[in-house]
C-alpha cells in the first residue's frame, strides 16, 4: 500500500464525526486607515513616507543600481531583470507596487503582477513599496476578500523590512533580506 | 533523562536560570499588550479552534484536495507515512540534482524527523539560515524554543562561537555587528545553493498553496534564488479556505512574539517558471494521536510557542530539559503519544496551572491534556514516591480524628525535626521549596478564638 492510501485510510477508520465549519464575520475596523497603517508600519520597522521625501533619498543616496516596476519612478530604474536572481545580488533599492495594504497591521500583498522576479523584494538591499490609498482595508479578512483565489504562482504580504530578535532578544533590521522598507501612499 | 533531572542541571546556574525565566516573561508580556489591541481576540481564538476542529474532523478529505489541487497547480506532492520515508524523498531529490549543499528555513517538522543528520551523512551539507537556528547548528545543539531557537544563549555565547566560525572580532557582543556578520556569510550560502527546503505554517486545501511565515526573509531569500523548493508539511497543518488565513495570520505574530504580523507571509502556489516545487505530507504518528480523543485536539496547534512563554515551569527549566523536539506545555501533551515511556515525566513537568491553555491562540485544553496523559502514565507505570504519600494523605482526610491528631504531630515533628529528615530525597517536593514557619495553633483554634 502507498504511504497516501495508508494516510487516509487510517483517517478513514476512525469515523470521525464531520464538525461544523464556522462562517468569519465581519469585525469593527479602524476610522482613519491612513494614519492606522502608518503606526503599524512603524511598529514593524518600516517607514510612511511622503513622494518628495523618497525623491530626496534617491538624489542624496549614493545606490548605483535601482530597480522600478512602478511607472511613477521608472525614471529611476537603470537595469534589467537578470536572467538568475543571483544577478541582482548587488541591487541597492527595489521599487515595487503593492495592490492591497492592511491597516491593522501594515502588511503589504504583492504577486506575479508586481513582481517581475520573485526575489526581488527580498533580495534588494533597501525596498520601496507603493500603494494606492483606495487600496488600504481594515484588516486580513477584508485583504482576502479584495485578493480572491485568482491564481498567481506566488504571493506574499510584506509587513516590514528583514529583522531578528536571535541575539538576546535584541531587535536587529536587516537580517537576510530588505535592510529598510519605505511605503510610499498616492 | 527524566525532566527533573535535567530541570536540575538547568538550575545549577541560577543567574541564568533567572535571566531566562525573565526573558521569556517578557515575551509573554509583549503579547498581552498586542492582543488587546483586538477586541475580537476572544472571538479569533473560537473561530481557529473551530476551523481546526472541522478540518481535523475531515483530515482525508481536505488532503486528497489539498494534492488535488496542488499537482494541478504544478506542484509535485509526495506523502510520507514516517521520519525515515520523509528523509528518504528529500535525499532522492536532493540525489537527481546532483547537490551536495542545501539551505534550509526553520522547521520543527524536519528537526522531527533528523533531518540534517541523515542529510550529513550522505554528505550533503545543510546550512540553516534562521539567525537562531544558524548559531545552535555551529554549537550542534537541538532548538531550545520553537520559535527561538536560541533563546537559552547570551549574548556572549554567541560572539564566542561566531568568533571562532565567522571570524568575529573576539569578545564584541554587539548585536547589531553579529548579525551583520551572520548576514555576509548566510548571503554567500543562499547564492550558491540550488536546493531550498522549508517547513509550512498553513496548507489550503482549497487553492492547493501553501504558506510560510518568517521575520527574517530568510525563507524566501532560500527558496526564490534556488532552483528546487521542497516544503515539508505535517498533515495537521491544513485549512480549507485561503480566507482562513485571514483569522490564523492575526493569531500567529501576536501569540508569538507580540508582533502584528510576521514581516514575510509567503504564498506559494506554483513553481516559478523553469523551476521545481516539491511538496511532502508527512504523518510520522499523527493519525494515532487523531485516534486519541482525549488528545485529538493538540493537533490543532499552530506552533506559536506561545504556551511555552506563558509556563512557570519551561520558564525555569530550559527547552532542553524536556528532551523532545517540542518541548514546553504542547510538547509533553504531543510526545508521550510518540514515546509513552521515553517522555513519561513530561505531564508531570507542570503546575496544571492552566496558564498554557488560557494564551493557546486556537485553544487546545493544554493543562487538562496534561492531566489526562498523567492518568494514562500512572496506569502503565503503577505507584511512584509522589503516589504513596497521596494515598496516605487520602486515609488521613478520611477521617477527622486521624486529621486532627496527625496535625497535632505534624506541628510538633516539623519544630523539632532536622532538615536532613525533612529534606530527605524521599520528600521530592522539599527540592528547592522551603517550608513556611510551622503555626502555633490550628485553623480550628484560631477560629475558635477570634470568631464573635
Amino acid at each position: 500500500m502507498s504511504s497516501k492510501s495508508s494516510i487516509i485510510s487510517q483517517i478513514k477508520k476512525l469515523n470521525m464525526e464531520e464538525k461544523p465549519l464556522p462562517e468569519i464575520p465581519d469585525f469593527t475596523i479602524a476610522e482613519d486607515l491612513k494614519s492606522t497603517f502608518s503606526e503599524s508600519i512603524a511598529g514593524n520597522k518600516g517607514l510612511v513616507v511622503p513622494v518628495s521625501e523618497l525623491e530626496e533619498l534617491i538624489t542624496l543616496s549614493k545606490f548605483s543600481k535601482i530597480f522600478s516596476s512602478c511607472p511613477q519612478f521608472s525614471h529611476h530604474c537603470n537595469c534589467e531583470v537578470p536572467p538568475h536572481p543571483a544577478g541582482f545580488a548587488d541591487l541597492d533599492l527595489a521599487i515595487l507596487e503593492g495592490q492591497v495594504a492592511v491597516a491593522e497591521n501594515g502588511a503589504i500583498w504583492l504577486d506575479e503582477s508586481n513582481l517581475e522576479m520573485r526575489a526581488i523584494p527580498f533580495i534588494t538591499s533597501h525596498l520601496v513599496i507603493v500603494i494606492k490609498e483606495e487600496n488600504l482595508v481594515g484588516n486580513m479578512h477584508q485583504a482576502y476578500d479584495k485578493i480572491g483565489l485568482d491564481h498567481s504562482g506566488f504571493g506574499v504580504f510584506i509587513a516590514g523590512p528583514s529583522k531578528t530578535a536571535d541575539i538576546e532578544q535584541s531587535l536587529v533590521v536587516g537580517a537576510h533580506g530588505a535592510m529598510s522598507l519605505r511605503v510610499v501612499i498616492v | 533523562m527524566s525532566h527533573p533531572a535535567n530541570a536540575a542541571l538547568f538550575l545549577k546556574d541560577q543567574s541564568r536560570a533567572k535571566w531566562h525565566d525573565e526573558t521569556l516573561w517578557i515575551v509573554r508580556q509583549k503579547r498581552d499588550l498586542t492582543i488587546h489591541q483586538i477586541p475580537e481576540w476572544e472571538q479569533l481564538r473560537d473561530l481557529a479552534s473551530q476551523i481546526k476542529e472541522h478540518t481535523l474532523s475531515k483530515l482525508d478529505f481536505y488532503l486528497e484536495e489539498l494534492e488535488r489541487n496542488a499537482t494541478a497547480n504544478g506542484i509535485k506532492v509526495h506523502w510520507a507515512e514516517n521520519a525515515a520515508e520523509h528523509n528518504e524523498i528529500i535525499g532522492r531529490i536532493i540525489d537527481e540534482k546532483n547537490c551536495t549543499a542545501i539551505v534550509k528555513s526553520k522547521s520543527i517538522l524536519t528537526e522531527e524527523c533528523h533531518l540534517n543528520p541523515f542529510l550529513e551523512a550522505k554528505g550533503i551539507e545543510v546550512v540553516d539560515t534562521d539567525l537562531g537556528e544558524r548559531i545552535i547548528q555551529f554549537l550542534k545543539q537541538p532548538p531550545s524554543h520553537i520559535v527561538m531557537p536560541a533563546i537559552h544563549l547570551k549574548k556572549s555565547d554567541i560572539s564566542d562561537i561566531f568568533h571562532e566560525k565567522l571570524q568575529t572580532e573576539k569578545g564584541n557582543i554587539d548585536p547589531v555587528y553579529l548579525t551583520q556578520a551572520a548576514r555576509l556569510h548566510l548571503r554567500e550560502k543562499f547564492l550558491q545553493a540550488k536546493v531550498a527546503i522549508t517547513g509550512v505554517n498553513f496548507g489550503v486545501a482549497e487553492t492547493g498553496e501553501f504558506v510560510v511565515c518568517t521575520n527574517e526573509g530568510n525563507a524566501d531569500m532560500g527558496v526564490h534564488i534556488a532552483d528546487t523548493h521542497i516544503a515539508c508539511m505535517g498533515i495537521e497543518k491544513l485549512i480549507p479556505r485561503r480566507k482562513d488565513l485571514g483569522i490564523f495570520l492575526r493569531l500567529l505574530a501576536r501569540s508569538a512574539t507580540g508582533q502584528s504580523i510576521t514581516n514575510y507571509n509567503s504564498h506559494f502556489r506554483s513553481p516559478a517558471p523553469g523551476k521545481e516545487l516539491h511538496l511532502i505530507l508527512v504523518n510520522n504518528g499523527r493519525t494515532k494521536q487523531l485516534g486519541r480523543e482525549k488528545f485529538r485536539n493538540s493537533l490543532k496547534c499552530i506552533r506559536c510557542g506561545a504556551c511555552m512563554n506563558t509556563c512557570p515551569i519551561y520558564r525555569r527549566s530550559g527547552g532542553f530539559s524536556y528532551g523532545s523536539t517540542v518541548p514546553g506545555p504542547i510538547g509533553s501533551i504531543l510526545s508521550p503519544g510518540i514515546d509513552l515511556k521515553k517522555y513519561s515525566t513530561l505531564p508531570f513537568a507542570s503546575t496544571l496551572c492552566g496558564s498554557c491553555s488560557d494564551v493557546c491562540p486556537v485553544k487546545i485544553n493544554i493543562h487538562e491534556q496534561l492531566y489526562e496523559w498523567r492518568q494514562e502514565i500512572t496506569k502503565a507505570q503503577g505507584t511512584s514516591a509522589k503516589g504513596i504519600a497521596m494515598k496516605l494523605a487520602n486515609g488521613l482526610f478520611q477521617s477527622p480524628l486521624a486529621y486532627r491528631l496527625s496535625g497535632k504531630a505534624m506541628r510538633a515533628s516539623l519544630k523539632n525535626l532536622p532538615n536532613s529528615v525533612i529534606y530527605n530525597p524521599l520528600n521530592v517536593w522539599g527540592k528547592s521549596r522551603d517550608l513556611p514557619p510551622v503555626p502555633t495553633e490550628t485553623f480550628k483554634e484560631w477560629y475558635k478564638k477570634n470568631k464573635k
